[in-house]
């Protein structure tokens, strides 16, 4: 640890509230970490691409986790693989990939570290059949700010195990996380796209391909209001079997958003039109494509986050359970599209019922939302509270990951578990989200 | 597959370096200091490429153990075509003003023992007839200023060695490489405010030292534009040098 170092002070992904952390210390020595042990809190910071405020310690120390990124041990025959907490899942995919591997579970972008993927026990497109990224770990070390360490795993220290997969970087510090990944015969995936008019098609689709294809996720018009509320498109995909294989695609150089721009490029005029165009593009109804489009269509343009402007956004993602579909989903899109303030990136995907058993994880069975939304201020605010009370009064929940302004009470609504969650907090850790959660 | 001798290797520039070429195919023997990060390091790159990685531990301001050094990995490699010598410190000037005994540890650091492992691994190369000799030196050894010319004297030292063992050894099929990094955001230079353009990440100066290999280069600034800060330090006239604060 060198502890004076003082680069740029990261933030979140959605540019979205601005923080200062008092310090910043950057973590390289796995074995011979100490954790600092002045008076402020303590939390751990990846990559930064949770949107609001989790990765954030206002006027605390930040741990910067990005120099412990070492593999630790990889056998290519079981596909085990021990890593710090550090390394980014692209970095574990450039090993994995040739050698006939793949993550079990994948978020939507690849630029996330190892301890970020178990601290909010992230989900990807096939939650229906593998449950969340927590399901998927073998073992961690956490190591507190008493300089004890713990080995984790879901039969060892299961009290510690739960708290910290989703907890959300309060228990302590991740130092290495070893996982189970998936056999693959190539890294092609084979894809289908299929249109649908309603909520109703998307569940009767839904229905259908659950079973068939481990991957899968929509995109919906959240600009579509009356007759064409909830149409969208329908996307599934599974590992190509070994006889199906392409040459490999000539690797695409990433573009990236220079710089932020001083409007905002996501706009009121800009949304309905893209959905409109990007409903009715033609798409081929099945094929063969790279993983990286199918998985992370965004990371190739690098600092999208950028085109929110200034401001920065934010993102909601809720989960409905399914007594609450037909109703509070609906409902939810129609304020979006009255309000005219969502944006191009909105997401549907049923969650299945398997549970990593994390105390603040969040997937649960249902079916989530997310879709980003530029930051106009109170407007805004206001909207996204006016969702989080469909979303309680149909005992969902909201992404924590994700988030930046829901209540205290909603959050303690949202994860009844949160009280057992804070015994295993460290008495040295805490977050600029935990304190607004919690109002202090 | 290349046989790649890295001594310094628990430096960030090295490490960063050592996948870069672990990812085009290579076997390694590494040496440095702290056993621990050593053995985490190696482990890494064994996974990363696949090969069994040596790793040894010992102290490079004792000049009598480098020969001994360079002859196991040579053993163990089976000859070296790649040395990458990066091992160093970044000495404090204030400290080393006041005590020639500081200055003098400093300088046989980061200059003399570079100087001896330069030398004996140019000889072997010499003997094999090929070989690819690399310097991790300074854009600090191109001119001397008040803020750091203890670290600066010691790395202009070691870029004119290399000069001059470049200019011995080129027509034997001998590739030197001096490599001449600007501000890198390190452990080593931890204690400075990493502000701005002038920092670069290690990985984008490995980037650099593997390209430089590639491409059979012989003194490389990196990121680029220190060239030309530096060509413009350089020939600032003396008189009016000295009166600047640098």
């Amino acid at each position: 640890m060198s502890a004076a170092a003082t680069s740029r002070a990261p933030g979140s992904w959605g540019h979205y509230p601005s923080s200062h952390p008092y310090q910043m210390a950057a973590c390289r020595n796995r074995q011979a970490l100490i954790l600092p042990t002045d008076s402020r809190s303590c939390l751990p910071f990846g990559n930064g691409r949770s949107y609001g405020d989790v990765c954030l310690n206002n006027n605390g120390t930040l741990l910067l986790t990005r120099g412990l990124d070492r593999f630790i041990a990889f056998d290519p025959a079981t596909g085990i693989l021990q890593a710090e907490a550090g390394v980014l899942l692209s970095e574990i995919l450039t090993l994995i990939v040739p050698q006939g591997w793949f993550l079990p579970v994948t978020p939507g972008t690849q630029f996330v570290t190892l301890g970020g993927a178990v601290a909010n026990d992230v989900h990807g497109k096939n939650h229906h059949i593998a449950g969340s990224f927590g399901c998927q770990i073998r073992a961690f070390e956490l190591l507190r700010s008493d300089n004890s360490r713990r080995l984790c795993t879901p039969e060892q220290n299961t009290g510690w195990f739960r708290a910290t997969v989703g907890g959300l970087g309060l228990t302590g510090l991740i130092t290495w996380v070893e996982i189970q990944l998936q056999r693959i015969a190539n890294p092609w995936i084979i894809a289908e796209n299929r249109r649908f008019a309603s909520l109703d098609e998307f569940l009767t689709l839904d229905a259908g391909y659950e079973t068939r294809y481990p991957y899968i996720v929509s995109w919906i018009d959240c600009a579509a209001t009356g007759k064409t509320l909830g149409r969208g498109i329908y996307m599934a995909g599974m590992h190509a079997p070994p006889g199906l294989r392409k040459p490999p695609p000539p690797e695409r150089r990433a573009l990236t958003v220079p710089f932020t721009p001083p409007v905002p490029l996501v706009n009121q005029l800009s949304v309905p039109w893209f959905n409109r165009l990007y409903y009715h593009l033609p798409r081929p109804a099945r094929g063969l494509t790279p993983y990286q489009p199918f998985f992370y269509p965004l990371d190739n343009l690098l600092n999208w986050n950028r085109l929110y402007g200034r401001q920065g956004f934010f993102q909601y993602q809720c989960v409905i359970s399914p007594a609450g579909i037909r109703e509070a989903l609906p409902e939810i899109l129609a304020r979006i599209a009255a309000s005219g303030q969502g944006s191009m990136l909105a997401v549907l995907k049923r969650f299945g019922t398997k549970t990593s058993g994390g105390l603040l994880s969040f997937p649960r069975p249902g079916v989530t939302l997310a879709l980003d939304f530029p930051n106009r201020g109170q407007p805004t605010l206001d909207l996204l509270e006016q969702l989080d009370e469909v979303t309680r009064q149909a005992g969902g929940a909201v992404y924590p990951a994700k988030d930046a302004r829901m209540s205290g009470d909603s959050f303690r609504q949202y994860f009844p578990q949160w009280q057992e969650f804070s015994r295993y907090i460290d008495p040295g850790f805490s977050s600029s989200f935990w304190r607004r959660v919690m109002g202090d | 597959m290349r046989n790649i001798l890295i001594i310094g290797a628990t430096s960030a520039i090295a490490e960063a370096t050592a996948r870069r070429f672990a990812a085009s195919g290579a076997r390694f023997y590494l040496a440095g200091r702290n056993v621990e990060r050593l053995a985490a390091i190696a482990r890494d790159l064994e996974i990363r490429s696949g090969q069994p990685v040596v790793q040894e531990s010992l102290d490079l301001d004792e000049l009598d153990t480098h020969p001994a050094l360079l002859e196991r990995a040579s053993q163990t490699l089976g000859g070296i075509d790649v040395a990458l010598i990066a091992h160093g410190t970044l000495p404090d000037q204030q400290a080393c003003q006041q005590s020639a005994p500081l200055t003098l540890a400093a300088i046989h650091t980061n200059a003399l023992s570079v100087i001896s492992l330069a030398t004996l691994l140019a000889n072997s190369f010499e003997t094999r007839g090929r070989g690819t000799l690399i310097a991790i030196s300074s854009v600090a050894g191109d001119r001397g200023r008040q803020s750091n010319y203890v670290y600066g004297a010691a790395k202009g030292m070691v870029s004119l060695f290399l000069q001059g063992l470049r200019n011995r050894l080129s027509r034997k099929g001998i590739q030197v490489i001096t490599i001449k990094p600007g501000f890198v955001d390190t452990p080593m230079t931890a204690a400075f405010e990493k502000k701005g353009f002038l920092w670069a990440q290690p990985d984008h100066i490995a980037q650099g030292i593997t390209a430089a290999v590639d491409r059979g280069r012989d003194e490389v600034y990196l990121p680029w534009f220190w060239r030309w800060i530096m060509m413009l330090i350089v020939h600032i006239p003396e008189g009016m040098f000295k009166r600047l604060k640098l």
